[in-house]
């Protein structure tokens, strides 16, 4: 049974997203996985981390007993000031959003499809839905990554041909690590890049609505050295 | 110089008439007027509508979702109307599924700008964000050099309550760190600005004019938070 073999740990698969990264970015971790892309440290880069309540240029996790309250990143987790922060007004951090500053956002989704849409916000059956800054981000930033698992608790594909689910942003998404690889939003579609260890291209197409793209350079999915 | 400090928050808020329209900030829990919605409990105003980043979080804290659960509020702008996770049901999503209180869903960034659209004057914005969303559906499109926008309106407020870190007599203030988030333009955006304060009211002329985050003349009400008051 395929589907009892390893598959790849939230913190590798924020750590590949994180790898894509480039010097000087400004860089939006969305609530919940995402948040791991920060682990991943590269020396020779300079990121600054913006979370949307305002806070530009933000440090790691406060270590246990020295949390501010008055300073949390857009998981309500206490982070701690590094040299150069800046605080704005919500409206202000917007601006910087919606202005085109954020290099990459990464968030985590219920489906992404093939066409660069993505699914977040609102599930079937329910009223509202738990937007937070979303739609800004993903509209704005001049990335988006995604990282969320390959299928679903019941088995069922999230890597779609057409998201089902209400979109969040359509044609956004540009990269896609799932606990079976990673993928390229191309114009014809998902293009498998990095395959899982012990996963080969067939058993992740199994797994996935959407026909992928095998590149003749498939390699295999790369961790933190 | 008018005095604006009142001795308790329910002085302060004695005056909020049954369907008023209020502004309540915070992220994250941080930066949250915990005390003065508390006394705007207290008060039991009525058919209130409530301009919030969300509808009242899981914990056991005062925030927005105590005047939800009480009955208080028939309308709520937010950006989170439905929990992060599925599995949380907080008092809002039950009364929303069931129809007892209505609400519209905000993008974030689309909800801070309507506030500083209501308090700088402005008509309406177009914005990119929720272009191709079923948030769109209905509203003023327009393409403004290639790019596809959405009309928004601003959001006015009969009252803001706010929680700074510091203020002076005449109503300055200054906020800490990620406290600051919806504050400001919410202090800007409403008719009457009831501020709690953290720290301290220090006179006139304390506060360096270059270090004030919003202007004494947008605070009509400052209430220093008591030793047993809520500062979380």
């Amino acid at each position: 049974m395929a589907e009892e073999k390893p598959k790849l740990q939230r913190q590798a698969m924020c750590d590949r997203l994180a790898m894509e990264f480039q010097d000087d970015w400004i860089v939006n971790l969305g609530v919940g996985m995402p948040t791991l892309c920060s682990n991943y440290v590269d020396p020779t880069k300079d990121l600054i981390f913006h979370s949307e309540n305002g806070v530009i240029g933000y440090g790691p996790l406060a270590p246990a007993g020295e949390e501010d309250r008055h300073l949390v990143n857009a998981g309500g987790q206490n982070v701690v000031p590094i040299p150069g922060m800046a605080i704005v007004h919500h409206a202000d951090s917007f601006a910087l959003i919606r202005g085109g500053m954020v290099d990459v956002t990464v968030m985590g989704a219920y489906e992404v499809a093939e066409n660069g849409d993505f699914a977040n916000w609102r599930i079937p059956n329910r009223k509202g839905g738990g937007i937070g800054g979303a739609m800004d981000l993903a509209a704005c930033a001049k990335q988006v990554f995604i990282a969320m698992e390959h299928t679903t608790r019941d088995g069922k594909p999230r890597m779609l041909k057409r998201c089902a689910l209400p979109i969040t942003a359509p044609g956004v998404v540009t990269l896609v690590a799932t606990d079976l690889g990673l993928f390229k939003v191309t114009p014809n579609g998902f293009e498998l890049r990095e395959h899982a260890p012990g996963w080969n291209a067939e058993e992740i197409q199994e797994l996935t609505e959407a026909e992928l793209i095998i590149p003749s350079d498939l390699k295999e999915f790369r961790f933190r050295d | 110089m008018k005095n604006k400090i009142y001795q308790t928050f329910d002085e302060a808020l004695a005056d909020v008439p049954d369907g008023s329209t209020f502004m309540s900030p915070g992220f994250s829990g941080v930066g949250v007027p915990r005390n003065l919605l508390a006394a705007l409990h207290r008060q039991g105003a009525k058919n209130l509508t409530g301009i919030s980043n969300n509808c009242g979080s899981l914990d056991e804290k005062v925030d927005v979702g105590t005047l939800i659960e009480a009955g208080q509020v028939k309308m709520m702008y937010a950006a989170f109307t439905s929990p992060t996770h599925p599995s949380q049901i907080s008092p809002f999503v039950r009364m929303f599924n069931e129809g007892t209180i209505d609400a519209e869903t905000v993008p974030q960034g689309t909800l801070a700008e309507r506030i500083r659209a209501a308090a700088s004057g402005i008509g309406a914005f177009y914005t990119p964000a929720s272009v191709g969303t079923e948030l769109a559906e209905g509203k003023e499109h327009r393409e403004i050099n290639g790019r596809t926008y959405v009309l928004e309106y601003p959001l006015h407020a009969d009252y803001a309550l706010i929680r700074a870190w510091r203020a002076d007599e005449f109503g300055n203030l200054q906020f800490r760190l990620a406290q600051r988030n919806f504050n400001p333009i919410m202090a800007m955006a409403a008719r009457i600005t009831v501020v709690e304060i953290e720290d301290e009211i220090v006179p006139v002329g304390e506060l360096d004019p270059d270090k004030i985050h919003v202007p004494g003349v947008y605070v009509n009400r400052l209430v220093k938070i008591p030793p047993d008051g809520i500062f979380d």
